[in-house]
């Protein structure tokens, strides 16, 4: 069997495989200069024609991040950017907004033919209304009217300062405040755009809220902000997609979500990121830092469902705040990490109300060099009476080189908690593989089955046309990491 | 159909099969019986493509080519089929998922597009019926908490569903009681037809009862020392395999 084609040279193949989305949209675009200080963050402002009080609330953010430090406890290491290296704001020139798609830049939407979105076919057939974010602005929002006689607001955050100001100013920061962590700070003072929704009381959003997000600049950072607010009784599935354009240089990515789930409501919000997670010699790729957390009132549900195959270095823990009794917190977690990829990624699980429950599902599959961390808090406090966790963290691994580490963190204060939590670690075997090429099923497609057998519980919880899509990125993220 | 001349094997630099020949024509059933750690997985697992054996000397002739170069997953497309002894587990993937995956991925080797859905299930509704299969067992991840008795009644599900032109059973029959052994031999007496051929392994006549060689070949210590016709199965069931050894070493 000596001149077979091998597992080594399919992996060699493979490696040379240029990133599936990388190409690049040549979009005029009016660029600020690079750093950062007040005058900067004045402008962004201005630009946008904010109010006096989103001004004062940004420079409030700039300063205290002036005096916050970068955190190094995760479990990451990278060479720090360089934060006066980087232009804090990039629009397409002209902001038309468009009634119909063929008003939109040609390039764009053969950038999405290429991603295999195609705008019309998503809103014909799967129902989904998408507020496009393309360098941070809005270029195109669809079925705002469908939305409209409802009552469901869904725009672009400027957008919402604009029409909606009293409600932004509100929410806004009270679930993430502005002084939360260095990258929430960040991007509270610098913030270009992101999604805004709000779901009127006992409304049930009839569709499913899509936005997809592409960083398209090279050397521009992407600072969406996103605010969720359900009102009592009120139910809204999110989605959340991202890939980005194959850039030599890393790029860095700091978005802030605040999700408010007022008595009674449910709010799902389902992500599948796939940044540029730099090449085979881990040059390159996004660095990911997010701060998302949703507030839980009575009865209230969140949950989080993520698929995370992208960026370089991932720092995100989607957590939930259960501050109203009966609430419920859920986070179902797929992270694929190959190559050199790093993420730090888990959840917070704040229990404040009685009868508070949380389930935590994480899968985390590694390949290459790259190394993969859980990190998830579950925290009862002292009259969270009759709290309830279930954690259970499952790791894959793919080859010797990589890594899986979990870190789970646990802070009873009240003795009637009752907490689980299991983990455990397999890897790939050469059995399995051999079982599945038997049956006639290349080692490829078995590494593919075998990795969403082993996500399935995750999967299982996205949209239908999400899931479909999240599949495909999983089995392209983990093109020849045979081990 | 199946032609291995003077094959030699290892595994780690140890020498596992050493000289083996062996013709299987269309039509025929072979039974290889013999001792354990005689070699008969290993020599399944070698004509099924298993990377880990490495063939150190001689071939194996399917329909007169040579596959030595073939990849495991070729071997199956070109109608190879294994039973294992030691049915794997892949959890999260269910029983469905992997027969359909296997299924389309051997349409796609032939240039044919995916079954469509309603063709599956009928073909998985007429072949779980024939070995008797409960539809709930259908939906269960593979082989993952089965009983001896269900991988077994798997595989052989799996072979029906895939219709193979050479089908080579590793002891399917150890774990079943008596009234799945003839389910399972119904199963495979199904497929018999006079285009394609079966390899039996086992270590009990019992089997054979059901699904009647042609010929039985002994395997002891990497070679095929004794072959016969199925009355010799009677005679290693009597008389073990002492004798066969004792001939051997003599
Ligand atoms: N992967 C392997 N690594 C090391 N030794 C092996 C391996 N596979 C088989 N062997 C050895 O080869 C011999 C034959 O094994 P096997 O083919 O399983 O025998 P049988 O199926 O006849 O019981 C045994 O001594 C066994 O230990
Ligand atoms: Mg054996």
């Amino acid at each position: 069997m000596s001149n077979k084609y091998t597992e080594d040279d399919l992996r060699e193949e493979l490696k040379t495989k240029e990133y599936e989305y990388g190409f690049y949209t040549d979009i005029a675009s009016d660029t600020f200069p690079i750093g950062l200080n007040e005058d900067i963050v004045r402008a962004i402002s201005l630009k946008k024609e904010e109010p006096e009080w989103m001004t004062e609330w940004r420079l409030e953010a700039f300063r205290a991040w002036e005096k916050m430090i970068e955190p190094e406890w995760a479990n990451v290491h990278y060479a720090k950017p360089d934060f006066q290296a980087i232009s804090y704001y990039s629009a397409p020139n002209s902001k038309p907004k468009y009634d119909s798609l063929d008003e939109v830049d040609p390039e764009l939407l053969a950038t999405f033919a290429k991603l295999g979105i195609s705008i019309d076919e998503q809103k014909k057939l799967s129902n989904v209304a998408m507020d496009v974010v393309v360098d941070s602005v809005s270029v195109a929002t669809t079925f705002k009217k469908t939305l409209g006689e409802k009552g469901i607001i869904f725009c672009s955050i400027s957008e919402a300062l604009r029409e909606h100001p009293e409600l932004v100013r509100k929410y806004i920061g009270t679930v993430v405040p502005q002084k939360d962590n260095f990258y929430a700070a960040l991007n509270s003072a610098v913030f270009s755009d992101g999604s805004f929704c709000y779901i009127p009381k006992g409304v049930r959003c009839p569709m499913e809220l899509s936005t997809y997000f592409r960083i398209n600049q090279a050397g521009t950072g992407q600072f969406e902000r996103t605010l969720v607010i359900a009102d009592e009784g009120s139910y809204v599935s999110y989605l959340e997609g991202c890939t980005a354009p194959s850039r030599d240089e890393n790029q860095l990515h700091a978005a802030v979500v605040e999700l408010i789930a007022m008595d009674d409501a449910e709010i799902k919000y389902s992500t599948v990121q796939n940044w540029y997670p730099g090449n085979a010699e881990g040059k390159g790729g996004v660095f990911n830092f997010v701060t998302k957390r949703g507030l839980c009132e009575k009865n209230a549900k969140i949950s989080w469902t993520q698929v995370e195959t992208g960026s370089a270095v991932t720092w995100k823990y989607p957590s939930c705040v259960l501050k109203g009794d009966n609430s419920v917190g859920e986070f179902y977690s797929i992270a694929v990490t190959n190559n050199y990829q790093q993420a730090d990624t888990g959840t917070k699980m704040i229990h404040l109300g009685k009868n508070t429950k949380s389930t935590i599902i994480s899968k985390g599959i590694s390949a290459g060099k790259s190394q993969n961390s859980y990190r998830g808090l579950v925290k009862i406090s002292p009259n969270a009476d009759n709290a309830r966790n279930f954690s259970q963290c499952d790791s894959l691994l793919m080859g010797n080189e990589c890594g899986a580490h979990t870190f789970p963190y646990i802070e009873v204060k009240n003795k009637t908690a009752k907490i689980e939590h299991e983990a455990t670690t397999s890897k790939i075997g050469e059995d399995q593989i051999f079982y599945c090429n038997q049956r006639g099923i290349d080692t490829e497609k078995a590494i593919a089955l075998i990795v969403n057998g082993f996500s399935k519980e995750v999967l299982n919880k996205l949209p239908m046309e999400f899931a479909v899509e999240a599949q495909k990125l999983l089995e392209i993220s983990l093109e020849g990491s045979v081990g | 159909m199946l032609k291995i001349e003077n094959l030699h094997a290892s595994v780690e630099d140890k020498a596992i099969l050493r000289g083996i020949n062996l013709e299987v024509k269309a039509g025929e059933v072979h039974a290889i019986m013999g001792p354990n750690g005689s070699g008969k997985s290993t020599l399944a697992s070698v004509i099924a493509g298993k990377e880990e054996y490495e063939v150190t000397e001689g071939s194996i002739f399917l329909n007169d080519e040579d596959i030595d170069e073939l990849a495991a997953e070729e071997r199956a497309h070109k109608g190879i089929f294994l039973s294992f002894q030691y049915p794997i587990e892949i959890p999260g993937v269910s029983v469905t998922n992997f027969i359909k995956t296997a299924i389309n991925a051997n349409r796609k080797a032939k240039g044919l597009d995916d079954m469509p859905a309603k063709d599956m299930l009928k073909l998985i509704r007429e072949k779980s019926e024939l070995l008797e299969i409960d539809r709930k067992f259908l939906s269960r991840s593979l082989n993952e908490g089965f009983s001896g008795g269900e991988k077994k009644r798997n595989e052989i599900f799996q072979m029906a569903m895939l219709e193979p032109k050479l089908a080579i059973l590793d002891e399917t029959d150890s774990g079943l009681d008596i009234d799945a052994l003839r389910i399972v031999a119904n199963g495979v007496n199904k497929l018999k037809s006079k285009d394609n051929a079966v390899i039996v392994i086992t270590h009990y006549q019992r089997l054979l009862d059901y699904i009647v060689p042609d010929f039985v070949h002994v395997l002891y210590n990497g070679r095929i020392v004794k072959s016969g016709g199925k009355e010799l199965a009677h005679e290693l069931e009597e008389k073990g395999y002492d004798w066969i050894k004792e001939e051997v070493n003599a």
